[in-house]
């Protein structure tokens, strides 16, 4: 049945004849024109955030539902060549699977941002609001360019457009000196990977100096420097990723941003780095190792597993979901990595199995992610606290906030019948393969990496209970979360857009997978076995493995609905409200549960080795007793703070050439004078 | 033939078994359970090299199967108990690292054994050479658990138990090794317990303790 | 999908609805006679059950449709989980739903439910009990999930209803690996379903609690359906068991027919029995851990998983 859908969709596509490059270079044509129309009335944020917003979420619908169209129907690439950019290198755009892939998930997903942004943005808050229109919206068209780009100058001119967007974005509060920081350090670390970027490019254009991405296809490298190039690459785009140990920035600029724009950062921005990776190993590239597999291998599992342990510590509701991000790019990138390693093993099936792993969680993670910085966004907003310390019982004074929420919680931690599940599951399903790779100790030791990632999903249904019931459940912590109150309409739509998208793919898993079919075929040379059913999906055979996420999901419902009508007609339904038990203890004040320290007690105790604490205990006669725990990154002080200091260093030593006064600076100029003189003549 | 598969799979669960007493003394924690799983291995070792000894023919393994019998299962763990009964050693007995961590190190030296014997045991002819890797894993592991550990006593039953690995390496390869060579380590067992007995009772006098990071002091500064 | 399918599938979910308090009641009374005890009556769960469903729900003032949800979800999890999981026949309509590893996702749905409304309330209890309930939880997974990469390993896939279909066709009776995957299994099994050493099910000090600890806000009908959720977990986890390490009497593809299902459903009792009074055996012989050596135990399960799947690999397939 689902076939025939495909069919019938594939027919519309050529009945409409539609050149989908075009018309999607026209939508991000628009997002441009619509950044600007912010101008027209640069103070009012009800033009900017009700009527230029939603048509920006529109605007995404239609790019996502152009992808989607071109990815079921033929897939020659498109390419369109626009005279803009250098003289004799003009703006290359292609449209191929990949990039539609990625176009749907910017759609999907910026959809309900912007629907949820055109609620949330209010005035007097730091930009003004056209500023931050303009910001906005060129964020997504330049992310869309990333995309779409298919000659190394206009993928760069790309980035750099959505890097200086974002800082912009993410210092909307710039009066507020930590945010100011993050925004620096952000800006750091997106330029050091551009910079690898640039020289990975450099690399690949293999002494023909010819940037478009055909030339670079067509050219053949020795092993020492297709690896230089992926390394550059896997630098320069783990950077952007949030890959360990190229992190630091994610859990800083994230809380600090707008949370819309924290959702676009995570849920697409962190993509566009994704498909940077996957473009230059899978496509640039014409050979692959398979000691890079190994290699991505190891740094997803290890970001995963940081990103889930650093979580379970943190006390501010935001830095917690930063963590929480880093840790799905690290599956991400464990799913690429073992596509690698099938794939240069002549595994096909299995490596198409892995890349559709990582592929359906990137855009689940687009999803539920959003979902959840956008939930921390309304909450933000109604009751003015981000520390988790001060947050508590809101499922009572926020209900559509808080169960929308519990989607996506329940999605991210990986639980079935919603769509987390369905690419951990495929992820777990593409390890059982592993010992049948022909390396010789590698056959042995990956399967211990499965067990690493079970550690890693299970522990990230830790993290999420922790956020959920802390922020949601409980009693409230302060006395001021009385007067929270709920999300307004716009905001509401925009969430319950993104949980739909949840709970669809949760349900109905083959779309995603149909839709990472392509991809796979293209980038590995297979594709899983979609299932010939419309209820299951089995990747391999049935007889191996499926999973049906529709049946799990009906099979939950009528049995609740069954046994809450035979309870009900058997029994009775009475209920009395009392005061809660809590074992007969007299007084129950919010101070008596736990804390978010308290929750991530157990996983400080036992992973202890991975930070750097310092705890101050109030002793025995403190009358005041106050109990305070710091936790910072290792690897900031191990690694970070080394490298600032030896450029500081080099700085100053430089700096003795800014002598300061005007004869000094005359004497620099006479003597490069005298110096060309004596070299050219 | 029947018989000899039903070998083959009995000798496969007694090697098993050796590799999770290994591991179980790596994660014990009272010395008296070290001397117990001690003597446990040399029980499955007796029993393997009988077994080996009626599938083969070979009768010498059979006075081999006595000797492990009567010094390692017997004598070995009588001398030791007796030892820390007077050291007043039973009881708890430190770690240097905390125990999921060793496990996990046990770990990757079982994977690095078993893919180092496997080219090793595709050449040999005996019915047990797939039980090669687990003996190289055994000695390995023995060798982590005697860097992981504080208390003289347990280093010495580490040692202990890497010969016990190294006995079922000779038996699975080459059945068994010439027995002027097994009477000579075994000797050197006997006397080596006694000697090192003598020690632990001179380095208490001198340090009041038998923990081994007392002997640091005794480094130039 | 024939009709005498779905009838085979409605008397096994029927069956285990009824039988698992009969089990939990079972080991009960095991465990007072290894303890020197008189027994309770075997049929004292349902009378506990009945009881709870009649009285009066007393719901705290500020308890949420989440708590008042959760009791129903986790009962409809675990039928739905005792529909898949092939006890008495592998021809199960339901059965290719969901593979051995979505129902360990199904299990930590259930999980995660019953600790968000242990949290609800917002007491000390719930809180703590919550907290240890997600660490055991996350410990115990990736063992869980090692049992069953060496269940794939020796038959090829990780589908239950496949799996007991592998075994029959090729039972190897001492292999080193399935008994170190057996007691890893075992291991596993008592720490998830909270019993000793992880968890003492009978214990009434709050503060060693652990799944306790998040049924304390419970009253009447919602409490009966958590215990009943609880012993129907025990019953999917001893179902499972014996469908990896166990599965002789159940009714394999093509054996139909009445006589196979009472086959089934008398090997099914029989290996109940036996399940039971060893899971009694172990509980009275060893004593509750410390909140802090569950990680090392757990490891040690992980462990003997590991090496399980390592000794397949050395000493051949």
């Amino acid at each position: 049945m689902l076939l025939s859908a495909n069919h019938w969709i594939s027919g519309l596509a050529e009945t409409l004849a539609v050149n989908d490059l075009h018309s999607v270079l026209l939508l991000v044509a628009a997002w441009m024109v619509l950044g600007f129309a912010g101008f027209l009335r640069p103070h009012s944020i009800r033009f900017v955030a009700r009527f230029l917003f939603p048509a920006g979420a529109v605007l995404c619908l239609g790019v996502a539902l152009l992808a989607g169209l071109f990815l079921a129907s033929g897939h020659a690439p498109q390419l369109v060549v626009l005279p803009l950019g250098l003289p004799d290198l003009p703006f290359h755009i292609r449209l191929d699977v990949l990039s539609a892939f990625f176009l749907l998930l910017l759609g999907v997903a910026g959809a309900g941002i912007s629907t949820f942004a055109a609620g949330y943005f209010r005035s007097g808050e730091g930009t003004a609001p056209a500023l931050l229109g303009l910001e906005y919206h060129f964020f997504l068209a330049s992310m869309a360019m990333v995309i779409l780009a298919d000659d190394a100058y206009l993928f760069m001119v790309a980035w750099e457009t959505m890097a200086l967007s974002s800082y912009f974005l993410v210092t909307s509060h710039h009066r507020i000196p930590e945010i100011r920081r993050a925004g620096f350090l952000y800006m750091i670390m997106a330029h050091v990977g551009a910079v690898c970027i640039l020289l990975c490019f450099g690399v690949l254009q293999g002494g023909s100096w010819q940037f478009t991405f055909d030339a670079m296809r067509g050219a053949h490298f020795t092993p020492f420097w297709a690896t230089t190039a992926f390394l550059l690459a896997l630098l320069g785009f783990g950077a952007k990723a949030g890959l360990v140990p190229m992190h630091v920035w994610l859990p800083e600029a994230h809380p600090a941003a707008p949370s819309p724009v924290s959702a676009m950062m995570s849920g697409l921005m962190l993509k566009t780095a994704i498909y940077g990776m996957l473009r230059i190993s899978f496509d640039l590239l014409s050979v692959r190792f398979w000691q890079w597999g190994v290699l991505l291998l190891a740094l997803g599992l290890f970001s995963a597993l940081f990103g889930a342990i650093f979580a379970a510590v943190q006390t501010d509701m935001k830095r917690l979901l930063a963590y929480s991000s880093i840790e799905n790019v690290g599956l991400i990138f464990t799913g690429i990595g073992l596509s690698i390693l099938f794939e240069t093993s002549n595994m096909h099936l299995f490596a198409a199995l892995a890349m559709t792993a990582a592929l359906v969680h990137s855009l689940n993670h687009a999803l539920f992610k959003s979902l959840l910085f956008l939930t921390t966004g309304s909450v933000l907003h109604a009751t003015k606290q981000r520390s988790l310390g001060k947050l508590g019982g809101l499922i009572r004074r926020m209900p559509w906030v808080a169960s929308l929420a519990l989607i996506g919680t329940l999605s991210i931690a990986g639980l079935p019948p919603l769509n987390g599940f369905v690419s951990e599951w495929l992820l777990l399903q593409s390890f059982l393969f592993t010992p049948q790779l022909p390396h010789a100790f590698l056959n042995m030791l990956i399967p211990l990496g499965a067990a690493a990632l079970a550690l890693t999903v299970a522990l990230s249904a830790y993290v999420m209970v922790k956020f959920y019931g802390v922020i949601f459940l409980g009693q409230p912590r302060e006395p001021s979360l009385v007067n929270a109150h709920d999300a307004n309409w716009l905001e509401r739509l925009g969430l319950i857009w993104l949980a739909a998208g949840c709970v669809l793919i949760g349900a109905l898993p083959q779309l995603a997978i149909m839709a990472a079919a392509p991809v796979t075929g293209k980038l590995v040379g297979d594709t899983v076995r979609s299932s010939s059913t419309f209820w299951s999906i089995a990747p391999i055979a049935q007889e191996q493995a499926s999973y049906s996420g529709l049946i799990l999901l009906a099979g939950i419902l009528s049995v609740v609905a069954i046994t809450f009508v035979c309870v009900r007609v058997v029994a009775h339904g009475r209920i009395r409200r009392t005061a809660a038990w809590d074992c007969g203890y007299p007084w129950q004040t919010s101070r008596m549960q736990d804390t978010a320290e308290g929750f991530g007690q157990p996983i400080r105790h036992m992973f202890g080795t991975f930070f750097r604490m310092e705890r101050s205990l109030p002793s025995a006669s403190d009358t005041a007793p106050r109990y305070r725990v710091y936790i910072e990154d290792r690897l900031w002080r191990a690694i970070y703070l080394p490298i600032a200091r030896g450029v500081q260093k080099l700085a100053d030593g430089i700096g003795f050439l800014q002598g300061g006064r005007l004869s000094i600076y005359l004497l620099y100029s006479f003597l490069t004078l005298l110096g060309l003189l004596v070299f050219v003549l | 033939m029947h018989t000899s598969q039903l070998i083959a799979e009995v000798l496969r669960v007694l090697a098993a078994g050796l590799l999770l007493i290994s591991f179980a003394m790596l994660s014990g924690r009272r010395t008296q359970q070290l001397i117990t799983l001690f003597a446990w291995q040399g029980v499955m070792l007796f029993l393997s090299t009988c077994l080996v000894a009626y599938s083969s023919g070979l009768t010498e393994m059979y006075y081999s199967a006595a000797l492990t019998l009567l010094l390692k299962v017997i004598a070995l763990p009588w001398i030791l108990n007796r030892l820390i009964k007077r050291l007043g050693a039973q009881w708890d007995s430190e770690q240097l690292v905390n125990v999921p961590t060793t496990m996990l190190a046990g770990l990757v030296l079982v994977i690095f054994a078993f893919g180092l014997a496997q080219p090793i045991s595709s050449m040999a002819t005996t019915i047990t050479r797939h039980t090669l890797g687990i003996a190289l894993a055994v000695i390995l592991l023995a060798f982590l658990m005697m860097i992981t550990r504080r208390k003289a006593v347990t280093q010495v039953i580490g040692f202990l138990a890497m010969e016990n690995g190294l006995f079922l390496a000779a038996t699975s390869a080459t059945y068994g090794m010439p027995m002027v060579i097994e009477l000579g380590i075994a000797l050197d067992l006997l006397v080596g317990v006694f000697i090192l007995g003598i020690f632990f009772f001179q380095i208490r006098e001198q340090f009041d303790s038998l923990d081994l990071h007392n002997l640091e002091s005794l480094k130039e500064d | 999908m024939r009709a005498v399918s779905f009838i085979r599938q409605f008397v096994e979910v029927a069956l285990a609805i009824a039988i698992a308090p009969l089990f939990t009641g079972w080991i009960a009374q095991c465990r007072a006679w290894l303890q020197n005890r008189s027994a309770p009556p075997l049929l004292l769960p349902y009378r506990m059950l009945r009881k709870l469903f009649f009285k009066d729900v007393a719901l705290a003032a500020d308890a949420s449709a989440l708590f008042r949800a959760t009791p129903y979800v986790l009962f409809g999890t675990m039928v739905l989980a005792a529909a898949i999981i092939p006890s008495l026949v592998t021809d199960l309509p339901l059965a290719r739903v969901a593979d051995s590893i979505a129902l360990v996702g199904l299990f930590a749905t259930a999980r995660v439910f019953l600790s968000l409304a242990a949290m609800d309330i917002g007491t000390a209890f719930g809180t703590l009990g919550a907290r240890r309930e997600m660490m055991v939880g996350f410990l115990a997974e990736p063992a869980l999930l090692m049992v069953l990469f060496n269940a794939f390993l020796l038959y090829g896939s990780t589908s239950l209803p496949s799996l007991v279909d592998g075994y029959r066709t090729h039972p190897s009776v001492i292999d080193p690996s399935v008994i170190f995957a057996a007691v890893a299994f075992v291991m596993v099994a008592l720490a998830e379903n909270a019993r000793i050493p992880i968890d003492n099910p009978s214990t009434h000090l709050e503060l060693t609690m652990i799944h306790e600890a998040m049924l304390l806000e419970y009253s009447a009908r919602h409490l009966a359906l958590v215990e009943w959720a609880s012993s129907l977990k025990l019953f999917n986890y001893a179902c499972i068991g014996f469908a990896l390490f166990l599965p002789w009497g159940i009714a394999t593809q093509g054996a139909d027919g009445a006589g196979a299902l009472l086959v089934a459903i008398a090997a099914l009792i029989g290996k109940l029995v036996i399940a039971g009074a060893a899971l009694a055996l172990i509980e009275s012989l060893s004593a509750k851990l410390r909140i802090f050596r569950a990680p090392e135990y757990l490891a040690m399960a992980f462990l003997l998983a590991v090496l399980g799947l390592l000794v397949h690999f050395l000493l051949g397939a």
